[in-house]
């Protein structure tokens, strides 16, 4: 067994190896793929921080992710046709600069995660479950019959936004765009979750009352975490809209919620790098498995079944010591 | 619109909700007993539809597809509830949520190879195909009031099994007390498989009696897995009282919604953006009286703090 | 990595003679993306085998086709696409069932060089402002059936229609297809939801509406819950939908209820040609069940295919275009060309359902349109 922490270099190391090796052996689809599993780790690792350390069961995080992808989707379809979003009662115009876009989607995404966490968070346990999952059939029922993007079609972006300096169209370049996010990203989860909020946020959620003596909201806490949760899942459904060029109401469909959460499982639940190892595990199985049978759902469902039952704390929990620090 | 078609959309919308109770009570009752939350609910709905439609076209008998639709479902079920579920009643709600995720996708695919991807045909029986006249001259369908009134029986059934018989009364213990009973020496685990079945059966009856009247095909529990949670949840979490009453209101606002709101949109709007407007928020009805409901009662109508 | 990769290598003798020519040009490399698993799986089953069987037929050894399912999912479907091309390297697309699924891959695709090959989607927007040189529909733009529902409608005298279909973009254009060449009143236009599975309110508003026929767009699991409650609730109005509701694979689920329903499509088991009738047999020797539109459809596509391959090389593109252009190929539908935006020109068909024995089919009753193009052909600037 070898510790938590050295397991995660090993396993970042490992998704930019693979990256580069089919870079260098020019093997462009390998390296989209790589990509893929990137960006649905950054979005497990948003679910991961309520679900993980907030204790917060969402099955409602498509809705965060989609809207992420909306964002990238209603402002690059406005530059591409060069048409307003709104002229009054100030002109806002489509934009496909990526960092602009980003911006929009964590800001659109933060805001709807907090008022969907202003009002699930009055109810608890498996109410919480539903009615996060009752707030994600909202939008998605609303993004397939809203025609004005596109409705279940979805809304088609010809070209890749761009980043300064960088050819986004590279698949290179667009994944060491996606891998220097997930890289910040969870470092800020790192250090977020041994800060004081993130140990009061612990403390909420292994004992809502003893936080509450020594002076602290576990409300607040959590709606807190709730948002930034939201936020970094949004970030990530703006990068996934990139990757395919294209976003549809299939992003805010609750089976994408139940993915992101298999992504935590597979890996293991609250642990930093879970939902990396998570999205790769997944990734791995949809192409191994797709190639063996058109049924390979029933293996997919048994695999997921035996990690369930057998394996609680994920692939990492199997291969790795738990690290003994503030949990 | 006149009165007389007000009042078979409320029929409408009543037999709706009825259609929703008979899959929200297994679903309910397994939860209040067990604390276990199944998304393979919905599954046990599609096996009770499949069973029911292959009989029903080896046999050509609906009473017999009916009784193969419990049987099947509730054998199902027993499976699963040894094999799987068991396991899951220490499990905090997300492995139990992600394994019986895992079990639609394994339902779901299995189905498919055994009974191929086309839908298979099921249909109403002969003496309950046409329509009976109800006062006031409306003209409804027999199969329909037949479900209500099964629904009905159901409901009366499942309140004197758990209020007047034995098992009834360890049900009930077992909500309260699950370690208390297990020490009075009634053997819980049986008492759980013999629940969870119980549950499934509905599931699958449900399953088949609404099959005739739609569409046998994989992946058809979901749609209405999710309705079920919706019904569970408004009415509160393990009542089966609050199970009748969610799913009666859910079956009126869902119905009653796509009627009114385009018409209700057509006051102001031009005819065909009110019709798209107006089934849009309809959409949404549910899902919105869901949030109301609990925004101010946060364990549903009839839930226990 | 490799997933199915089929290699066809089976020559029948009948093929043998008929192809010799083929061999003078490059060998082509297919990428179909299809729905093979979960709900909507028996479309793209179809499809596929329809082609298959038309490229065992040819005996063409220089078709190599790749298969994947798409899972009914947009964004598998793209990252199949990326696969196709930047790995497998294929020269033609083809496969993809639903429009939502072509609108994510297509524009694409062909913006990379890459042939395309509808063999069932034809959104609007690829027919219009969004044509390309690269696209080629072989089934119909999206609208059509519905265009010959309501011509039909007209020349059989339905004055007062109530129309239906699911809110969101297909259904949209299904009721504009309609009242585009319709021509009397609407009793009544109502747009349900996606996936609904009960729809006792909206035919409560039907017996209301005092209409003299129904039209609706149902597809998939919608429409067979529809016809069994429209056929129980003694609503007695006649039906028309096109014929996504009634194929082989749907109609066996509906049973009595769709029996007499007027649809139209494209294609029928008993059109009336050659091709057609060899299709048919040779499809349920091979694979035991009736044909569907969509098998036909997939089968029309490879043959257009084949057709292009004689005639150039695919490396070729101009020449290759100009081939799959000509569309020299015998269609299981008879008559066959491409308009300038490269959808169909076609005649498509009232039909109704019948039972033969025990098994539900339709019959041809008659022409809706002839020579039937698409309303966008004139948006397209090709």
């Amino acid at each position: 067994m070898i510790s938590e922490r050295f397991f995660n270099y090993i396993v970042a190391l490992l998704i930019l190896g693979t990256a580069l090796v089919a870079w260098v052996m020019d093997e462009p689809f390998l390296i989209t793929l790589t990509t893929k599993a990137v960006i649905l780790a950054l979005a497990g690792v948003g679910l991961n921080l309520a679900l993980g350390q907030g204790g917060l069961i969402s099955l409602g995080h498509a809705a965060f992710f989609g809207l992420g992808g909306y964002a990238m989707g209603v402002l690059a379809s406005h530059a591409q046709t060069f048409t307003p979003l709104m002229e009054a009662p100030f002109l806002i115009v489509g934009t496909n600069s990526m960092p602009v876009i980003w911006l929009v989607a964590i800001v659109a995404s933060s805001l709807c995660a907090f008022v969907i966490g202003l009002l699930s968070l009055r109810t608890s346990g498996v109410y919480f479950i539903m009615v996060t999952l009752a707030f994600g059939q909202m939008l998605y029922y609303f993004s397939i019959s809203w025609p004005a993007y596109g409705g279940e079609d979805g809304l088609s972006i010809y070209v890749r936004n761009s980043f300064p300096g960088l050819n986004t169209l590279d698949p290179i370049q667009f994944f060491g765009i996606c891998f220097a996010i997930l890289m910040l990203v969870i470092y800020g989860v790192s250090r977020l979750t041994h800060s004081p909020f993130g140990l009061a946020l612990n403390g909420a959620r292994q004992n809502a009352q003893r936080v509450h003596t020594v002076g602290l909201n576990p409300f607040k806490l959590q709606l807190a975490a709730f948002t930034i949760s939201g936020a970094i899942t949004g970030l990530a459904g703006a990068l996934f809209a990139d990757l395919n060029r294209f976003v549809s109401p299939t992003m805010f469909s609750w089976q994408t919620s139940g993915e992101i959460m298999i992504f935590i499982i597979l890996g293991g639940v609250a642990r930093l790098y879970g939902p990396v190892v998570g999205a790769a595990l997944f990734i791995l199985l949809e192409h191994w498995l797709g190639g063996l049978s058109d049924f390979w759902h029933v293996y997919l469902g048994i695999i997921l079944l035996c990690v369930v039952l057998f394996a609680r704390g994920g692939l990492i929990g199997a291969l790795a010591k738990k690290e003994r620090a503030h949990v | 619109m006149s009165t007389v078609l007000i009042i078979e959309q409320i029929l409408n919308g009543l037999q709706f909700g009825v259609m929703l109770f008979l899959m929200a009570a297994g679903l309910t009752l397994i939860f209040g007993v067990m604390g276990l939350i199944n998304l393979a609910h919905g599954s046990l709905y599609m096996v009770g539809a499949f069973a029911a439609a292959a009989v029903a076209a080896s046999t050509g008998s609906f009473l017999l597809a009916l009784a193969a639709s419990l049987a099947a479902a509730a054998i199902v079920g027993a499976i699963i509830e040894l094999v799987v579920i068991r396991r899951l009643y220490d499990r905090d709600h997300l492995d139990q949520v992600l394994a019986t995720f895992a079990l639609i996708l394994i339902f779901s695919e299995t189905t498919r190879w055994l009974f191929g991807s086309f839908p298979l045909f099921l249909d109403v029986p002969e003496a309950l195909s046409g329509t009976v006249t109800l006062p006031g001259g409306i003209a409804y369908s027999s199969y329909r009031l037949m479900i209500i009134s099964v629904g009905i029986i159901v409901a009366v059934g499942l309140f004197l099994l758990i209020s007047k018989t034995r098992i009834g009364m360890r049900i009930r213990a077992g909500e309260n007390d699950r370690e208390m009973i297990g020490a009075l020496g009634v053997d819980i685990s049986k008492l759980y498989t013999l629940i969870f079945a119980l549950g499934a059966a509905l599931a699958g009856l449900s399953g088949a009696l609404v099959g005739a009247i739609q569409s046998v095909q994989v992946g058809m529990g979901e749609p209405v897995l999710i309705l079920a949670f919706v019904v569970i949840v408004i009415g509160g979490i393990g009542s089966i009282k609050g199970a009748l009453v969610g799913a009666i209101l859910v079956g009126l606002t869902d119905t009653l919604g796509r009627v009114m709101l385009p018409l209700f949109f057509a006051n102001f709007m031009e005819q065909s953006s009110a019709t798209s407007v107006g089934s849009s928020l309809a959409s949404m009805s549910i899902y919105i009286l869901m949030a109301a409901v609990l925004i101010f009662k946060p364990t549903g109508l009839f839930g226990r703090a | 990595m490799k997933i199915k990769t089929l290699l066809l290598a089976a020559v029948s003798a009948a093929a043998l003679a008929s192809n010799a020519i083929a061999e003078g040009h490059g060998k082509v490399k297919v990428g179909m993306i299809t729905t093979l698993s979960g709900g909507g799986a028996g479309l793209g089953i179809d499809v596929r085998d329809g082609f298959m069987l038309a490229i065992k037929e040819s005996g063409n050894e220089n078709v190599e086709v790749v298969i994947e399912d798409d899972q009914r999912k947009p964004d598998i479907a793209v990252q199949l696409a990326d696969k196709m091309i930047q790995s497998e390297k294929v020269d033609v697309m083809t496969g993809i069932i639903w429009s939502n699924l072509a609108m994510a891959v297509v524009p694409s695709a062909v913006a990379q060089g890459k042939f395309y090959l509808s063999p069932n989607a034809g959104p609007s927007a690829l027919a219009g402002k969004g044509c390309s040189p690269n696209y080629f529909n072989v089934a119909w733009q999206n609208d059509n059936l519905h265009e010959a529902a309501g011509a039909y409608a007209s020349e059989a005298g339905l004055k007062n229609s109530f129309i239906m279909a699911p809110n969101y973009p297909a259904g949209q254009d299904a009721l504009n297809g309609y009242k585009r060449f319709y021509k009397g009143e609407l009793a009544g236009e109502v747009f349900t939801k996606l996936g609904q599975t009960d729809y006792a309110a909206e035919i409560a508003q039907i017996r209301a509406s005092g209409a003299d026929s129904v039209y609706f767009f149902l597809p998939g699991g919608m429409g067979i819950s529809f016809m069994k409650q429209y056929a129980g609730s003694g609503v007695d109005i006649p039906l028309v939908g096109p014929a996504f509701s009634f194929d082989q694979g749907i109609l066996q689920a509906v049973g009595d209820a769709a029996l007499g329903v007027k649809n139209t499509s494209q294609w029928s088991k008993d059109l009336d040609n050659e091709t057609n009738a060899a299709f048919v047999k040779n499809f349920q020797a091979e694979y035991d069940r009736l044909p569907s539109l969509y098998a036909s459809q997939g089968f029309d596509t490879a043959n257009l295919l084949l057709s292009a391959m004689e005639k150039a090389d695919v490396k070729d593109a101009d020449a290759f275009r100009a081939a799959l252009k000509e569309a020299d190929f015998k269609s299981t539908r008879g008559d066959f060309s491409f308009g300038n935006n490269h959808h169909p020109i076609q005649d498509i068909y009232v039909r109704e359902v019948i039972k033969e024995g025990d098994v539900y089919t339709n019959k041809i009753i008659g022409t809706a349109l002839e020579d039937h193009a698409d309303a966008f052909a004139s948006e397209c600037d090709m």
